[in-house]
């Protein structure tokens, strides 16, 4: 048997933090053989990035106690010196991070950084034969007009071109080891899926390995062979792909494979019976709304002349890419932004036009769930105090009963009506959510859009939130417009699907044609760039 | 770009005359009578009376402030009783003290307080940012902390105090030096270094202080990021990611500073030129003042005003071209 490229042996990583040490990795052993692809998946504090880290001894001065053994193409990762380590790093395993752009150097030449890279591992080469090198990866990785592009800086290149920039900086040395970090996670599906053809072509060309960091089980049944499945900072399982996703041996790996949400299944359980509802009523209409940004040459049209109807109790699902359009649209729904165009109708009546004053009656009943549940919480008030806001400011109830209510809404959100006086940080994000959903429900609005509501949240807290969004539907007779980007995430809410396209709708009907049936070109390129798992499963 | 300039020289320009009418409210307009403090102190009054007349003092306010904007840009002319003497844009009329145009008056003391500025500026930014780099390489050293202290305690130290230290030090007690005297640069260039040393080394130690905190700071900041973290994966030295990448990321905000803080020195170095004896546009300032030399303080007071505001609009421009991402507009 040939020499494994990567062995970890009984690797613990422990943290120290201001609530103690943490262990991140606890007692985790793997192999990789040359050339081979291995993905390590879980949920946020899993350990996987931890240990992707580790191995290229990236926690090394940081006060993090390493032990174990981590050995990359015979070289021992912990007993290195700083040489022999720099070595490692680059010239053996190049790593590819998360979020392109801040993980490029924003003053200097994109082609420039690969050089220089390059020529910490090739001391004889040239300048010019490193700038050369620069613009030939470059290239390999699929930037149009390489040599010119080369001089670029990191903010004049888009979200996929920068991931390409890093994975070409990663080629430049022509490593036996490719570590990428969540290299897709920040993109939209058809960049995804181009990153990851990509990958797959270099590996087919190079022979390089692979240990591919991911949340996405989608992501990694498309791209390796082997799956680790972490938690708790230790292996749960591993196996081939396809003997994984067809009979995963421990409840972990089938509760998580469970939450994957399918892009050609809905989910069972949520509300069914609203293929019966005959509640017709029409509660939002819009008509050609239209929304411009900027003046003169600059103007940029967000959303253009975008018609569209909400009934009472139906769930509108909205899609797109980044720059599409649906954020801003979704903001006009609930008239936190004005409209430049267009009329847009609740119950009837025009709101499009209203001022902030003739809005107040409707804002009760018009609410937004907003994507980043961190940062849309007042992190010095309790969520308790958080979630009343709107009550007080309706000002219909007295303060015992103002509490009485929050505590009731927390628990229907399924939180402890006791957290009342918690603070944003001593919850998890899915919990967050829970409290934004929490305060959106307070007024008792008729229709509340959610804005990537769960796009920041983990594949099992994401079930569990869609189907709080769904029961509280059913419960309550909600209106939802729900905004994402994940097409899966989107089919298993909606009743109607809108998809959005620089700022115009392409296409539009109920959930289920749209996604068995595209008619638009650009709906079918969305709906064949997710990555499945049920390909992996079917080919198994 | 140019667009950029052109509206910037607008605001400047604007800023200006914004200043020009305070300043002029402040010394012409407020209680007081200019035209006895021009006459001097043995004064009768028909001597007032002409001195009235040929300052213009009769004239309504605003036409008085127009004579003084006419003056800045074409000149102006004066009667001397017996013909006319013509004062050349720009003018801010003549010295109460010597009748000497203002003018005159600044441009024979620019050349020392430019000789102390850009002196001290270098200099403060050679020992600023070596200093800030070395705390950085030294991180979390013995070494750092001592030159966070001592750098606290230079920005805490004013002037005089170092300054008079220094001169007790190095020229009385050492010998090492000349008391300081201004000698112009273009008449012996070794003594004209030799004697600015002092006041250079006094007043540097100040910047450099602050500019050693901001260096040291905005490099650790730079050092945090995610890109930093990429060039450690990758092998390259932490010598090379100190002096490329983090001293990179600390450079937009020097210039800008940098240039900011020159526009302030030409009208802040007063107390540096007084204690040392240099013939400057501050040392000027201070016995203007001394002696309600109107016409002095005024010009001198719209010189720093200019300096401030275009040094700010090249600090602007050369931090947009340090930082790309920055958009000029």
């Amino acid at each position: 048997m040939t020499e494994p490229l990567v062995k970890v042996t009984d690797l613990a990583v422990t943290f120290p933090t201001d609530d103690g040490r943490v262990r991140a990795v606890d007692g985790l052993s793997f192999e990789l053989a040359p050339g081979g692809a291995l993905a390590l998946v879980g949920e946020s504090g899993s350990g996987k990035s931890t240990v992707a880290f580790g191995l290229l001894g990236l926690h090394r001065s940081t006060g993090a106690e390493v032990t174990g053994g981590i050995e990359v193409a015979g070289h021992d990762v912990l007993a290195a010196d700083e040489a022999e380590l720099r070595q490692v790093r680059g010239g053996v395993a190049a790593m590819v991070f998360q979020d392109p752009l801040s993980s490029l150097d924003p003053y200097q030449a994109i082609g420039d950084q690969i050089a220089e890279v390059h020529r910490v591992h090739r001391r004889d080469a040239s300048r010019r034969a490193a700038r050369d090198r620069a613009v030939e990866v470059l290239d390999r990785v699929g930037i149009p007009d390489a040599a010119r592009r080369a001089r670029s800086r990191p903010h004049e290149f888009s979200g996929g071109m920068r991931q390409r920039a890093l994975i070409a900086m990663a080629l430049a040395c022509e490593p036996r080891l490719l570590i990428a970090d969540e290299p897709t996670t920040a993109l939209d599906v058809t960049v995804q899926a181009q990153i990851l053809d990509l990958l797959r072509d270099l590996r087919a060309e190079t022979g390089m390995g692979l240990i591919l960091v991911t949340h996405d089980l989608g992501v990694a049944a498309d791209s390796v062979d082997d799956l680790l499945v972490m938690k708790n900072g230790r292996a749960v399982e591993r196996g081939p792909v396809r003997a994984l996703l067809d009979s995963p041996a421990e409840t972990y790996t089938r509760d998580l494979l469970a939450a994957v949400p399918r892009i050609n299944v809905r989910r069972p359980g949520v509300p069914e019976q609203r293929a019966e509802r005959t509640d017709d009523t029409v509660l939002l209409e819009a008509k050609g709304l239209t929304r411009r940004f900027g003046r003169g040459k600059r103007a940029v049209t967000a959303v253009d002349d975008v018609s569209l109807t909400v009934r009472a109790g139906e769930t509108v699902g909205v899609v797109g890419e980044s720059g599409s359009g649906k954020t801003t649209l979704g903001r006009m729904l609930v008239r936190l932004l004005e409209p430049t165009g267009g009329e847009l109708r609740y119950e009837g009546r025009d709101i499009g036009g209203l001022s902030d004053r003739g809005l107040r009656p409707f804002r009760s009943e018009l609410q937004m769930v907003f994507q980043d549940p961190v940062s849309s919480l007042n992190p010095r008030r309790s969520i308790g105090e958080s979630i009343a806001d709107p009550l007080r400011v309706a000002g219909r109830l007295g303060d015992a009963e103002i509490t009485a209510r929050v505590r009731d809404l927390l628990e229907r959100v399924g939180l402890d009506p006791g957290a009342y006086h918690r603070y944003p940080h001593e919850f998890s994000g899915g919990q967050r959510q829970r409290v934004g959903i929490a305060r959106a429900l307070a007024p008792e609005p008729k229709l509340i859009v959610c804005d990537e509501p769960v796009s920041a949240l983990d594949v099992t807290t994401q079930a569990q939130v869609v189907r709080l969004l769904g029961e509280l539907q059913r419960d309550l007779g909600l209106a939802l417009v729900f905004i994402a980007h994940d097409l899966a995430v989107v089919r298993q809410v909606s009743d109607r699907l809108v998809v959005m396209r620089g700022g115009r709708i392409v296409e539009e009907g109920p959930a289920d044609a749209v996604y068995e049936k595209p008619q638009h070109p650009y709906t079918q390129g969305l709906l064949a760039a997710v990555p499945r798992l049920e390909q992996a499963e079917a080919a198994a | 770009m140019s667009l950029y300039f052109l509206r910037r020289a607008l605001g400047a320009v604007l800023v200006l005359l914004v200043i020009s009418v305070v300043v002029y409210a402040i010394f012409y307009v407020a209680p007081g009578d200019p035209a006895k403090l021009a006459c001097g102190p043995r004064c009768n009054p028909e001597q007032l009376r002409q001195v009235r007349e040929q300052l213009g003092l009769n004239d309504p306010v605003y036409v008085q402030y127009w004579h003084f904007l006419q003056g800045i840009f074409v000149g102006h002319d004066y009667s001397t009783g017996t013909g006319t003497m013509h004062c050349d844009a720009p003018c801010f009329g003549l010295s109460y003290q010597n009748n000497q145009q203002v003018t005159d008056l600044i441009a024979e003391r620019l050349p020392a307080t430019l000789s102390l500025s850009v002196g001290v500026v270098v200099l403060w930014l050679l020992l600023g940012v070596g200093i800030g780099l070395l705390a950085v390489v030294r991180r979390g050293g013995l070494l750092e902390r001592a030159l966070i202290w001592l750098s606290l305690a230079g920005t805490a130290t004013p002037v005089f105090v170092s300054g008079l230290a220094l001169m007790m030090l190095f020229c009385a007690y050492l010998e090492w030096l000349p008391f300081p005297s201004y000698v112009p640069l273009t008449d012996d260039p070794e003594q004209w270094a030799w004697n600015m040393l002092l006041p250079w080394v006094t007043l540097a130690l100040l910047g450099a202080s602050i500019y050693a905190r901001m260096t040291r700071s905005s490099m650790l900041e730079t050092l945090a990021e995610d890109h930093v973290r990429t060039f450690r994966a990758y092998g390259v030295s932490e010598r090379a990611i100190i002096g490329k990448h983090a001293l990179r990321g600390a450079v937009a905000p020097i210039v800008a500073m940098t240039a900011a803080d020159f526009g302030s020195l030409i009208g802040g170095t007063m107390l540096t030129e007084t204690m040392f004896g240099l013939p400057g546009v501050g040392q000027m300032l201070v016995r203007s003042v001394q002696t309600v030399d109107l016409p002095v303080v005024v010009a001198v007071v719209m010189l720093i005003g200019a300096a401030v505001v275009v040094a700010n609009i090249i600090g602007d421009t050369l931090y947009a071209l340090a930082d790309r991402r920055v958009a000029l507009r």
